[in-house]
C-alpha cells in the first residue's frame, strides 16, 4: 500500500535522542500500512507495546513524545492513551513484571494464596518493584484464562494451574536467568550511548 | 445428541495449520458463498439460523447485519470483537488458538456478505501468543489465495489485520473497541448512531465475537434452517461454555442450547461435579457481570421446571429468580465460598475497568468497592447493605455503556440471594476480622 506516506518522518530523531533500531522501524511501517489513509493514529496502541518492549520496559515521556511525532499526532494523544491502558507502564518496572491475577475465578482458586507467597519470596508488596530492580509485581485483572486458574504472566508470558512449588520454581528460574544466559535488556539510553 | 459446530475436528493433529483445516473441509463455505451465493443471500441465511450474539448481548446476528449502511459511499469495516476480558469467560481464547482458521473462515464469509474489503481482529493485548497464532494463520490464508486480491479468483478481495490491545475490560464494548482501534482511550460512544452507521473511522462497521463468526461458515454450507433445528427455541445453535471455579474438570465445553444445568455441572463429559467432595452453593453462569443463582435457583427455576443452558431458560424469573446466559462464563463456587468477599472482588473490577466517564459508573463502582470493603473487614453497619441495594440502583441504566449495569448487578444479586452472608459480617465483625481470607468457615454452620 502506501508505503511511501512515511518514510519521510521515519528516521525522526528527537532532542530527547530517542531512536527505535531500523528494523524496529520497518516493523512500524508495516503496522501503519494497516490502516488506511490518515488513520495512521490507530497504529498507536501496537507501537506502544513496541516502544515499551524494547526501550527499556516502560514508557517515559520522551519516548512518547517520539512515538507521537513518529505517527504525526500531539503528544498529549499519546499520553491519554498511555495512561488508560492497563499494559503500559509509566513508571519504570524491574526486568521480570509478573502480573498475577487477582480477580474472583482466580481468587476462589488459591489465588490470593499465590499472591500471598508472591510477596513473601519477593519480599515486596503488590505494586512494588524489588531493590535490585530485577522484579515487579502487580495484581492485574481477569486474564482470561480462568479454567486454569490461579494464573500469571510474566513479561506477557502465561503461566497457568499456579501451586506454591511452581511458585518457588518459577522465581528460581528467573532468578538464575539473570546470572546465565539472558542479558538484561539495555534501556533507552545505554542503548545510544 | 452430541452436536459440535466450532469444536468439530479440534481434537486432530495440526488442525491449527491451514493444510490440515481444509482436509476437513475447512474454506468450503467460502467458495461456496462467494462463487454461488449473493451477499444477501448469505446475510438471509444467517437471519433465518437465529444465531446471536455470544459475546453476551445475544442480539440476533443477521438483525445486527441488516442494519449496516448501504447507502453510505464509506468502506464498510468488520471487526471480531476477541477482547474477551469478562472474567470466567476464556472461550474464544480456546477457540482461537486452537482452531484459528474457523474464525478467519466466518469472517470472510461474513466480511463478503457485508461488503466489507478490510477487517479487523481486535485481540486483547494479554493475548500475545494468540496474535502470532493468528499472524501465523492469515499468512497461510494469503498465500493459499483466501485473503488478498481476487480470493479464489473471483473478484472479491479482503484484507484481514491483527490489532492488539493494551488491557482494558472496557474495550470489550463495541464503540470502546472502535475508540481504541482508532488508536484512542476506550471510552465507549453515546448511541444512536450505531456501529452499523457510524462506526470506525465514521463508517458503517460490524462489531461481531469470536464464537459468532465462528458459526457462519457452518451456517453458509448446511444452510440458516439446520441451524436453527439445533437447540431449543429461540436460542439455535450450540454455545461454548468456559466452566471454571471449584469444580473437577474446568475447560471450555460446546454444548447444544438446552442443556439442563444440572448434567452440565455433574456430568463426567462436563464439569465432572464439585471439587473436593464439596457441595454446590452458587454459580454465576454468564461472566461475572450476570446476576448470580443460589443452587436451588441454578438447577430449578422458580417454578419448579429444570433450569436449561439457554438464552430464556437462564432469564427465566427475570432478576428476582433468574440470570443470564451472557457469554458463557461459568463460574462455580463450592460451599466454602465467602460471598462477600466475592462480591467485594468483582467490585474491585468494575471500580478498576470503569472508564470513567459517566458519574454514576466512576464514583458508585468505588463507592461500592469501599463500602464492601468495609462489610468484608468486619467494619460494615447493618444500613451499609441496603446502601449497597441503593448506589446499585442508581447506577443501573444511567450510564452510556453497560459497564454500570454489569457493576451493579452482582452486588445486586448476592445481596438478593446471599442477604444473611452480609448480615452476618455486620453481626460478628471479630469472627470476620480473624478468618482466613475467602474462606466461610467463619459461618461455623
Amino acid at each position: 500500500m502506501s508505503e511511501k506516506r512515511f518514510t519521510h518522518k521515519l528516521h525522526v530523531r528527537t532532542n530527547s535522542g530517542v531512536c527505535f533500531t531500523p528494523e524496529t522501524l520497518e516493523k512500524v511501517k508495516s503496522i501503519i500500512s494497516h490502516y488506511p489513509e490518515g488513520q495512521e493514529k490507530s497504529a498507536l496502541i501496537p507501537v506502544l507495546h513496541i516502544a515499551q518492549e524494547e526501550l527499556g520496559g516502560s514508557l517515559n515521556v520522551d519516548i512518547m513524545d517520539y512515538v507521537a511525532e513518529l505517527l504525526g499526532i500531539t503528544p498529549i494523544e499519546v499520553y491519554e492513551v498511555a495512561t488508560f491502558y492497563s499494559q503500559f507502564y509509566i513508571d519504570p518496572v524491574g526486568k521480570y513484571v509478573i502480573e498475577v491475577c487477582q480477580t474472583a475465578p482466580c481468587a476462589i482458586c488459591g489465588g490470593e494464596d499465590i499472591i500471598a507467597r508472591l510477596e513473601e519470596k519477593l519480599g515486596i508488596k503488590l505494586g512494588e518493584t524489588t531493590p535490585d530492580g530485577l522484579f515487579s509485581l502487580k495484581g492485574v485483572e481477569c486474564l482470561g484464562a480462568c479454567g486454569s486458574a490461579p494464573v500469571m504472566q510474566v513479561n506477557t508470558e502465561f503461566y497457568e494451574y499456579l501451586d506454591f512449588d511452581k511458585i518457588d520454581e518459577i522465581i528460581a528460574q528467573l532468578k538464575a536467568d539473570r546470572e546465565t544466559t539472558k542479558p538484561a535488556k539495555l534501556t533507552w539510553k545505554e542503548r545510544l550511548s | 445428541m452430541e452436536r459440535k459446530i466450532i469444536l468439530e475436528h479440534i481434537e486432530k493433529t495440526g488442525i491449527r495449520s491451514l493444510e490440515v483445516y481444509r482436509q476437513h473441509g475447512g474454506y468450503a463455505s467460502v467458495e461456496k458463498a462467494l462463487k454461488t451465493m449473493t451477499p444477501d443471500e448469505v446475510v438471509d441465511q444467517v437471519k433465518a439460523s437465529g444465531l446471536r450474539g455470544r459475546g453476551g448481548a445475544g442480539f440476533p446476528t443477521g438483525m445486527k447485519w441488516s442494519f449496516i449502511d448501504k447507502k453510505s459511499n464509506n468502506p464498510r469495516y468488520l471487526i471480531c470483537n476477541a477482547d474477551e476480558s469478562e472474567p470466567g469467560t476464556f472461550k474464544d481464547r480456546y477457540l482461537m488458538e486452537n482452531i484459528p482458521h474457523r474464525l478467519i473462515e466466518g469472517m470472510i464469509n461474513a466480511a463478503y456478505a457485508l461488503g466489507v474489503n478490510r477487517s479487523y481482529i481486535y485481540v486483547r493485548g494479554e493475548f500475545k501468543y494468540i496474535i502470532g497464532i493468528l499472524n501465523e494463520a492469515i499468512k497461510e490464508c494469503y498465500a493459499a489465495g483466501l485473503l488478498g486480491k481476487s480470493i479464489l479468483g473471483t473478484d472479491y478481495h479482503l484484507d484481514l489485520y491483527v490489532h492488539s490491545g493494551a488491557g482494558a475490560y472496557i474495550c470489550g464494548e463495541e464503540t470502546a473497541l472502535i475508540e481504541s482501534l482508532e488508536g484512542k482511550r476506550g471510552n465507549p460512544r453515546l448511541k444512536p448512531p450505531f456501529p452499523a452507521i457510524k462506526g470506525l473511522y465514521g463508517c458503517p462497521t460490524v462489531v461481531n465475537n469470536v464464537e459468532t463468526l465462528a458459526n457462519i461458515g457452518w451456517i453458509v454450507n448446511h444452510g440458516g434452517e439446520e441451524f436453527a433445528k439445533i437447540g431449543i427455541g429461540r436460542s439455535t445453535g450450540t454455545k461454548l461454555i468456559s466452566a471454571c471455579g471449584n469444580i473437577n474438570k474446568p475447560g471450555v465445553y460446546e454444548i447444544e442450547l438446552g442443556l439442563p444445568v444440572e448434567e452440565f455441572l455433574y456430568d463426567e463429559k462436563y464439569c465432572g461435579g464439585i471439587k473436593n467432595g464439596k457441595e454446590l452453593k452458587a454459580v454465576i453462569p454468564g461472566g461475572s457481570s450476570v446476576p448470580v443463582l443460589p443452587k436451588e435457583l441454578i438447577l430449578k427455576t422458580a417454578k419448579g421446571e429444570p433450569r436449561l443452558l439457554s438464552y430464556e431458560s437462564l432469564a427465566e424469573g427475570g432478576f428476582e429468580s433468574g440470570s443470564m446466559l451472557g457469554s458463557g462464563g461459568f463460574i462455580v463456587y463450592d460451599e466454602d465460598a465467602c460471598m462477600v468477599r466475592n462480591t467485594y472482588n468483582l467490585s474491585r473490577f468494575y471500580h478498576h475497568e470503569s472508564c470513567g466517564q459517566c458519574s454514576p459508573c466512576r464514583e458508585g463502582t468505588s463507592w461500592m468497592e469501599s463500602v464492601l470493603h468495609r462489610i468484608e473487614n468486619g467494619h460494615g453497619k447493618m444500613k451499609d447493605i441496603d446502601l449497597l441495594v441503593s448506589i446499585a440502583s442508581k447506577i443501573e441504566g444511567n450510564t452510556i455503556c453497560p459497564l454500570g449495569d454489569a457493576a451493579s448487578w452482582p452486588v445486586a444479586a448476592a445481596i438478593r440471594h446471599f442477604r444473611s452472608e452480609f448480615e452476618f459480617h455486620v453481626n460478628y465483625p471479630d469472627v470476620v476480622k480473624n478468618s482466613k481470607h475467602g474462606s466461610l468457615f467463619k459461618y461455623n454452620k
